[in-house]
């Protein structure tokens, strides 16, 4: 709404700004999303649009509705933490008083693993073979959409190096892509029509309402889930969400889970796991399971893949299998974000067929393909970097939780993977509101010096919880950052106590008062309401 | 017939089921006959009706499949019991599997955008670039696979950049260029500045320092396709539609057409003009588009024209721009080819060159250029967007997300445009290989008796072989096409897929090849003519 406002104010001082018109269309789409009507003017002129454009000015030249539109969530307070630490980022030396960035999920703790294999290992990285000789031709060349065939087998098989081989991956029901972001776009294009809704555990990647839906023009209905349980799928969510979206008129086309959860930083139950496959089942629909994080389970329990499940669920050979695909990506478990590496594994060919051939929208350089296949090829090498990647995770892990315990018993989500922890600050809030949730988030960045991401920006149906990222940081960062939560909880516990003195006496007074005159307790309970309500934990 | 219709009589749900596809038409004939002489028999009636029904569902859901126009059309309202439109993948999710719990089928329900992708049937153009790379000629160790000539990339000049990376990667200088911490960490996803800085320069010094590109002003893709889909993307809504003169580059459909659910009207152009683009065309196609309900939203050019090879005059561009400014449409130039080859009669003029200059609006030009082509860098896939609307640039960085350009390639190209001594030596030897190859083809095709464009250029050659095809149609073109590869064995692309609107004309990608190969190749074509 603000957008379209400000556009309409600058048009009238600059006459070449364009107004998207099509805003008009986004509003009412946004708070309905779409149904069958908008996606059967797939091919038509809407005639309403058509009716919009003859007022239109034609010196303007009109964008499309996904360049004005919303649903990319860039104005989430996810995306406005991050701008304000690019304006005042932390720095030991020249900014010792900036924010420290805790809100990016970036595995920096063994890049010094990396970095020594390839200074051993100079020519991959240089396209040349170990003898020397150039295999750049042959890389520059290498058009193919398939990828690299070297790298699709060592990655297949890195796949199953980190489920512990129990289950083997098939290079051909591989989509390389460029990034976990374009494999999850390009399986919602395949499985999705727009309108068509997938389901999603709360809370979820912030990124997903960018990812899956700008482009595609598929709908996100949450599944709620609740901290009673530790945030667990239940059955009884995913069946009110089914029913939340067939009440939105939304045709259901599949469940997106992501195991380990980003941001809750824990893995899937087998009972979860076995919910999710009778649901789809149930239901008819697809299971996408992204588990780009699974190299990253630092302690029990251990990790179990939904291809674990079909397998001993002896499902692998049936229609089943077919609806369930996985979004895998080097970004995490390797800590090479910059590469681009991503994939789609899926068991029905069509979707294989169709993502394979959408992925020339996305591709990896074959260089890089190269560079990895040689990488990972080293079993020596993943084998080492894995179990000592985890090793560090697991010590970062337990100095953060530890950390934020010491500082006034500030509590975590028990996790055992992730490169972040779900932190638990509901008894800092003033209200138990997203409002003062957002106080509390406004209060870490700018007075604490903290980018976190709360949340709210998370679809998380209770407010109080943030996503604390601790993997891309020194070790002294951790530290400090530390130190300053300590000093915040500690001065709003002054502050709360000499608030809450008065308070205690009138509570002390009411609570002798309660047997004796209802009406008057009721009276000063409704009275004092705002208050008491602040002061609970 | 006879015996169907008696049969039909006697036993009529037999009839229908065992008959064939050939006589499709009889399906609904017999039956109903069967309906008059049945007179009163209700066990006739009783089954012969469903099979009625069936077959206009069946010929429903047919005509739904074949046209494809429309996959996501709701299903009826009164109606729901019946699954809606888009084919068998689709009929899962009626309205009764939500409710049945075992589902309709156990089939897997791809989206129709997916199922529209699958079915797609592959162009001459695909399969031809199929089969050559499945068979790929290899003087020692495949003589009699088949030469890829459809294929749009330069290998002329492989090998300067290849010496150049022996020379800088020598020592562990490597390492030091793409120091760890530089590569793994996320970075911007629309492109390294440093690589923007590089490719700013790169672009100017082919253009002859005639423009400078604003480096703050370019989107890096990873490749030549996720840019133009990008732009498209942000350009147009489902349904919309662009002007792109035909013939064009036989990817194009694929590459805006697929996701974006956008329309190509082409503006068909004439070998009796050199192919190239006229205003009054352009009008033609516009209403044309209009009557159709279509919303235009952009001219999509290629600058040189990719398959005719020709450059877009000067005058062309002003009038083209004119055409945009009046009716009010976004422009985008594809100028991958900018660098390859330069004629000596007629000068490149860049889009940004004019808009640079006069007095056009500049927010509604887009120019899209890749390192593929020139560079011979395709493995790198490098796309730039390159707009000075503030709008577009925002949407596409965003967008660019999905596409981005692994970080060791940006590094390395980084280090390689820094160069500018190896860049100069480069732009101009590549040049000279590329020219050298295309006076020995389009020589070689004059000595078979193939004309082919005056003004090609570029990579490829645009040739006419309207007097060797018979009938003088698409299917005769196909036909040539055919032998080029089965008995020719070599695979080259037919006009038809590029949609020019005449028959008979091919385009013959050259830079593939070595000098050497020619001779060969001129022997082959002359194996179909």
């Amino acid at each position: 709404m603000a957008f379209f406002f400000q556009l309409v104010s600058l048009s009238s001082t600059s006459p070449s700004i364009y107004i998207p018109f099509k805003y008009t269309n986004i509003i009412t789409h946004s708070s309905f999303p779409p149904t069958q009507t908008s996606s059967s003017s797939f091919n038509l002129f809407q005639p309403s649009l058509n009716l919009f454009i003859k007022f239109q000015n034609l010196q303007e030249i009109m964008l499309s509705a996904k360049v004005t539109c919303n649903s990319h969530g860039q104005d989430s307070s996810y995306f406005l933490g991050w701008e304000e630490y690019e304006k005042n980022p932390y720095d030991e030396v020249k900014n010792p008083d900036g924010i420290i960035q805790m809100g990016l999920a970036e595995n920096q703790l063994s890049f010094d693993l990396l970095e020594s294999w390839l200074e051993s290992n100079p020519q991959p990285a240089a396209f040349k073979k170990h003898n020397d000789q150039s295999i750049f031709k042959e890389l520059a060349l290498f058009q193919d959409y398939h990828g690299l065939p070297a790298f699709k087998n060592a990655l297949v098989k890195f796949m199953s190096e980190i489920r512990g081989n129990t289950v083997s991956f098939d290079p051909n029901n591989l989509v390389l892509t460029a990034g976990a972001t374009s494999a999850n776009e390009t399986l919602m294009f395949c499985l999705a029509d727009p309108g068509d809704a997938f389901l999603i555990p709360t809370p979820y990647y912030p990124g997903f309402d960018r990812d899956l839906k700008w482009r595609t023009g598929a709908e996100i209905v949450p599944i709620h889930c609740s901290s009673l349980n530790g945030f667990r799928i239940t059955k009884s969510a995913l069946e009110e969400a089914y029913k939340q979206a067939e009440k939105q008129n939304l045709k259901v086309k599949g469940v997106l889970v992501t195991n380990p959860s980003n941001p809750l930083g824990t893995s899937l139950s087998l009972h979860e796991l076995d919910l999710l496959v009778n649901f789809i089942t149930s239901k008819n629909i697809h299971l996408i399971s992204d588990e780009i994080y699974s190299g990253t389970v630092f302690s029990s329990p251990s990790f179990i893949s939904i291809m674990e499940v079909l397998k001993t669920r002896n499902l692998m050979n049936t229609e089943i299998a077919k609806r369930v695909h996985i979004v895998y990506s080097l970004s995490k478990d390797l800590g090479l974000p910059g590469f681009r590496i991503g994939a789609i594994y899926s068991n029905d060919e069509l979707v294989v067929s169709a993502a394979t051939k959408m992925s020339s929208f996305g591709l990896i350089s074959s260089q890089t393909q190269y560079l990895l296949s040689e990488i990972l090829s080293d079993k020596k090498f993943t084998q080492t970097y894995l179990s000592e990647n985890r090793r560090r995770l697991k010590e970062r892990h337990d100095m953060l939780v530890k950390g934020l315990q010491k500082s006034g018993g500030i509590r975590c989500l028990e996790s055992n993977a992730g490169l972040f922890c779900w932190v638990d600050m509901r008894h800092l809030l003033s209200s138990k509101t997203f409002e003062g949730e957002m106080e509390l988030w406004k209060k870490i960045v700018y007075e604490v010096g903290l980018n976190i991401s709360p949340g709210s920006s998370c679809h998380c149906s209770e407010p109080g919880w943030f996503r604390v990222c601790f993997a891309n940081m020194a070790e002294e960062t951790l530290v400090l950052a530390m130190q300053r939560v300590t000093s915040f909880v500690d001065s709003m516990v002054v502050k709360k106590n000499n608030q809450s003195r008065h308070q205690q006496l009138l509570l002390n007074n009411r609570n002798s008062r309660r047997t004796k005159s209802l009406p008057k307790w009721v009276f000063e309970l409704s009275f004092n309401q705002r208050e008491v309500a602040a002061d609970e934990r | 017939m006879k015996p169907n219709f008696q049969n039909s009589a006697n036993n009529p749900p037999e009839t229908t089921a065992g008959s064939t596809g050939i006589f499709t038409d009889m399906r609904v004939i017999v039956p109903l006959q069967g309906v008059v002489q049945g007179g009163g028999s209700g066990v006739v009636l009783g089954s012969i009706i469903p099979c009625a029904l069936f077959y206009f569902l069946q010929l429903y859901l047919k005509s739904k499949n074949r046209t494809g126009d429309d996959p996501s059309a709701p299903p009826p309202p009164q109606l729901p019991e019946i699954s809606p439109p888009g084919g068998e993948l689709q009929r899962a999710q009626s309205v009764r599997s939500i409710w049945s719990p075992r589902g309709a089928n156990g089939q897997a329900q791809v989206s129709s955008r997916g199922s529209s992708v699958i079915k797609h049937p592959d162009s001459p153009y695909h399969l031809g670039l199929k089969r050559a790379s499945e068979n790929p000629y290899d003087e020692s160790r495949n003589p009699d696979g088949i030469i890829q000539l459809g294929l749009d990339e330069n290998k002329l000049s492989m090998d300067l950049v290849q010496d150049w990376l022996m020379v800088h990667t020598k020592c562990s200088t490597i390492c030091q260029e793409l120091q760890i911490n530089g590569i793994t960490a996320y970075h911007p996803f629309d492109g390294l500045s440093e690589l923007k800085m590089a490719v700013s320069g790169f672009m100017s010094q082919v253009m002859e320092g005639r423009v400078f590109f604003d480096p703050s002003h370019m989107i890096l893709t990873s490749g030549v396709t996720p840019a133009i889909e990008m732009l498209v993307f942000c350009l147009a809504d489902v349904g919309n539609a662009f002007l792109v003169p035909s013939p064009y580059s036989p990817d194009l459909d694929r590459d805006i057409k697929w996701r974006t659910g956008v329309e190509i009207i082409p503006v068909p152009c004439r070998s009796s003009d050199n192919f190239s683009l006229s205003t009054t065309s352009l009008n033609r196609a516009y209403n044309k588009a209009k009557k159709r309900g279509l919303k235009v939203q952009g001219v999509i050019i290629s600058n040189p024209s990719n398959p005719v090879g020709n450059l877009l005059s000067q005058e062309t561009l002003y009038n083209l721009l004119d055409f945009a400014t009046e009716k009010n449409l976004h422009i985008i130039a594809t100028e991958i080819l900018a660098g390859a080859g330069d004629d000596k009669n007629q000068e490149f003029v860049s889009m940004a060159e004019i808009i640079d200059s006069e007095e056009y609006d500049r927010k509604r030009v887009h120019i899209i250029y890749g390192l593929s082509k020139d560079v011979s860098l395709p493995g790198f896939r490098v796309g730039v967007i390159y707009s000075s609307n503030q709008n577009i640039l925002q949407a596409s960085k965003k967008l660019a997300r999905f596409s981005s350009i692994s970080s060791v390639s940006q590094r390395l190209l980084i280090s390689m445009f820094n160069d500018s001594r190896f860049v100069g030596e480069f732009i101009r030897t590549n040049r000279e290989r590329v020219e050298r190859m295309s006076s020995l083809f389009v020589g070689g095709l004059k000595n078979l008796g193939i004309k082919s464009m005056k003004s090609s250029r570029g990579s490829y050659c645009w040739a006419d072989m309207s007097g060797f095809i018979r009938p003088y149609s698409e299917k005769g073109e196909l036909e040539l096409w055919e032998k080029f590869l089965n008995v020719a064995k070599m695979n080259v692309t037919p006009g038809s897929c590029c949609h020019c609107i005449e028959p008979g004309w091919f385009r013959f990608c050259f830079t593939g090849l070595t000098e050497n190969q020619i001779p060969l190749v001129m022997e082959r074509i002359q194996k179909v003519l």
